[in-house]
Formats: C-alpha cells, structure tokens, sequence
C-alpha cells in the first residue's frame, strides 16, 4: 500500500513538473539565449567595420576631426565592455550595454551624414562598400534586436502568469530585460530653443 | 488588387500578397508575357540549383521602411530550402523609388552586402530610371543566379523519385492486403506472412526503393498479413494523403531563414 503511494506521487511529481511551466522556461530560456547571441554576433560586426570606415573618412575629410573622435570613442567603448550571458539578466548592465551601442550608432549617422558633404568621398569605392556593409549590418541589428524582443516576451510572459510565476519564483527565474527605444530620453525631453545668439 | 484586398488584415501596415508565383506582380508593370518567360527562367534555375529566388513588385511599403516591410515578406514566405536557407527576394516599391534585395542567411556568403547593393545601384537602378522594369529585374536575377551558381550547395532533391515512392505507396498496400490474404488462405497465417513481406520486398526493391526501406516495408506486409486483413485495410485508408504529383506545380517556399542581409536602393 505504502509503495503504490509512492509510485503515485512519483507519478505526480513528474506531471507537476511538465505542468508548472518548468519545460517552457527551458526551451524559452535557450530560444532568448539564441536570439541575443545573435544580437551579439551583429553589433560585433558593425564594430569589426568601423576602424575601416574611420581610415577611408579619414583619407579624404581628416579635419572633420569631431566626428572621427566620437566614432572612436564610441567603438572603443563598445570594445571595452564585457559581453557574457549573465548581461542577460542584470538589467543595469544590460542598460549599458544598449547605451554603448546606441551611442556608437549615433556617431556612425553622424559620420555618414558628414560624408555627404564629400563628393570625392561618396564616389569612392571603397567608402560605397563599406558604406553597403555598414546598412546591411545595421538592417541585420535591427531584425536581431526584433527577434530578441519576440522571444524575450514569451519568455517573461511565461515567467509571470501564473502558475509558472511560482515556478519561476521557487527556481529563481527572473523576467530578462528587453531593449527599449535607443533615444527615449532624447525623445521625452523637450527640445531647448535659443533665441540669443552667442 | 484581389490579392491585394484579401489580405489587409493589418489595416496601418502593408499588407504582404499571397505567394503563389515565383514573380508576383501587384502594379501590373510586368506584361503576362514577361512575368512567365521570368518565372519560367526562375524555375529552370531552382530545378538545376535548388536555391530559390522570388520577385515581388508592389505600390509602396508605406508607412514601413523597405527593409521592415521587406523582412516581413522574408518571414512569410520563408523562400528558400529549410536546412539551407537559400532564398532571395527581390522587392520593387514601384511609387517610393525603392527596390531590396532580400538574401537569406544561406547565401550571405554567395551574394554579399555590398555586391547585392552593387547589384542594385549598377544593374537595376540604371534599367529603372530608363523605365525598363522588366530588363532591370531580369539582368538582376541572372546576375544573382551567376553569384548562387558559384556557391557549393547541396543538390536539390530529386523530385522524380520522390514522386514514384508516394504513387507506388498505396498500390503496394492495396495489392499486399489482397496478395495476403490469398496466400494466408493457401499457405496458413505464418508461412503466407512470409511469402507475402518477401515478395512485397523484392517488388519494392525492384522500382527503387532503398534495400533497407524494402525489407522494412516486406517486415510491415508480413506483420500486417498475420494481423489480418481488417487490420491491413485500415492502414491503407490513412496511408495514401495526396501527393503533389504535378511536376509543374510549385510548393512555395522552402522554410528559408533570413536574418536581414542584402542590401536596398533607390533610382
């Protein structure tokens, strides 16, 4: 009698599991690990491409100091961030990373909109491919980042409705952070304008 | 405009067309003409390649930028074989000025960023702005299928053999069901099993099924024979579902994956 007890609960215990979510965060864990790492390989990329469009902008516009620089910057910082999976699920770091990111997109359009002022630039070959490279990198971020958002909120849709949430919650499975809009703050705040002149 | 209505379900976006064609043509630009000699053109291709190209031409993307609109068509119409992700779309915004070429992950490599913008800014914008749609597109799908040609992918499937197996399938099921029960009558339900799953074996083996799918197939006859022939009968019912048989028919996409690459332009 005491055996069949057992079996029964053993029975139980393995049903429990399938059904309380334990499962989905598994294969929703792996998918959102998938898809960042795919977000990773792209912004790699557009950071392997920048020293390159720096010397080509820089053999026909070196005064255009500035923008150089910030593009510099930028990439440097980028390069200098640690990138685990852990970023994952620490929002702060997360949070830092897309700043990075974002502030080198920034200068990058801005790199771009100043080439525009460089005929001899623009008809170069390599600065046109690059160029190429550069919109398809960027296009590839885009639909990386899309991809990731999908996955990330099946993932917390799962983490937080209930019955996984106890599941998640026993197990320490946190909601994982999401990219927002890059320029949010840019957008929220109202735009100063200044009559006087300097 | 069918097409086009039927499926604007998003009422703020652009809506994506069915994919039925390998060029669809939502702006009437293409003569009928143009349209089969391309389509036909693309076909041959996939036939001896296996990689598959699409041609879509349509008003606008508004309000989506092309590339948006663009990796929304790449996700519906998965162009390209699944394990291979060798599709290519090529997408004209006739009234914004935009064209895209869409390529799959599988062909990155064959036809990079920058060649596909090379693509578009040397080969079809020139066509474009002379209003020879037609010429545009058409040099660009043979300059993109010169790139795939270059490209190590595995052969397509072989379609004819695939079609034989399906055909053969249920004959071979009905003719074993009746093969069987007269042999279990004349030889008893053992040794009339056996004759049956040997037999239905060598003639498997015989119109070119692989040796180990026969005998399997001969193992199943046999198990079936002993069972009876309710049993036999009942798996004969459910096992034939409709195979395309018509070679000229096509399936649409593969199940292609793309991840954003390729490159867009204006003329």
């Amino acid at each position: 009698m005491k055996h069949l007890v057992l079996r029964f609960l053993a029975v139980l215990f393995v049903l429990s599991l399938t059904g309380c979510g334990y499962n989905t965060f598994q294969s929703l864990d792996e998918e959102s690990k998938a898809s960042w790492s795919e977000v990773l390989n792209q912004y790699q990329r557009r950071a392997d491409l920048v020293p390159n469009l720096v010397n080509v902008v820089k053999g026909y516009a070196s005064h255009e100091k500035e923008v150089l620089t910030q593009v510099a910057d930028a990439r440097s910082k980028v390069g200098s961030m640690q990138v685990t999976p852990e970023l994952l699920n620490d929002p702060e770091a997360f949070a830092k990373f897309q700043a990075a990111q974002g502030q080198l997109t920034s200068a990058l359009s801005r790199l771009l909109a100043v080439s525009e002022n460089y005929p001899n630039l623009k008809a170069d070959q390599g600065f046109r491919d690059l160029q190429a490279q550069l919109e398809g990198t960027e296009n590839r971020i885009t639909v990386a980042r899309n991809r990731y958002i999908e996955t990330i909120k099946n993932y917390n849709v799962a983490v937080r409705s209930f019955p996984n949430n106890l599941t998640a919650m026993a197990l320490g499975y946190k909601a994982k952070p999401s990219f927002t809009v890059e320029n949010e703050k840019a957008i929220s705040v109202a735009p100063t304008v200044n009559f006087e002149s300097k | 405009m069918m097409l086009f209505a039927s499926f604007n379900v998003h009422a703020e976006l652009a809506s994506i067309p069915a994919l039925q064609h390998r060029v669809t043509d939502l702006t009437q630009t293409l003569s009928s003409e143009q349209q089969t000699a391309l389509e036909r053109k693309i076909a041959a291709f996939e036939q001896e390649k296996g990689s598959q190209i699409a041609v879509l031409i349509i008003p606008t993307t508004q309000p989506e930028a092309i590339e948006q609109y663009s990796i929304r068509v790449a996700e519906a119409w998965k162009i390209g074989r699944e394990k291979e992700d060798d599709g290519v779309i090529l997408l004209v915004a006739k009234d914004d000025h935009k064209m895209r070429i869409e390529v799959g992950y599988g062909l990155e490599g064959a036809i990079p960023d920058l060649i596909a913008k090379r693509v578009i800014t040397e080969i079809m914008a020139p066509s474009f702005k002379q209003g020879d749609f037609n010429g545009g597109i058409s040099k660009a799908v043979d300059a993109l299928m010169g790139l795939i040609a270059g490209e190590q992918l595995p052969a397509p499937a072989k379609q004819t053999n695939q079609g034989n197996w399906g055909d053969f399938l249920p004959l071979l099921l009905v003719g074993g069901l009746i093969l069987g029960s007269i042999l279990r009558v004349v030889f008893g339900d053992f040794f009339g099993g056996v004759l049956n799953g040997g037999i239905i074996a060598v003639l498997a083996w015989f119109f070119g099924v692989a040796l180990l799918i026969a005998l399997l197939l001969g193992i199943v006859a046999f198990i079936l024979t002993l069972i009876g022939p309710s049993g036999l009968g009942h798996m004969g019912g459910g096992g034939y579902s409709g195979g395309s048989g018509h070679s000229d028919s096509w399936s649409g996409g593969g199940g292609g994956g793309f991840g954003g690459g390729g490159a867009s332009g204006d003329w």
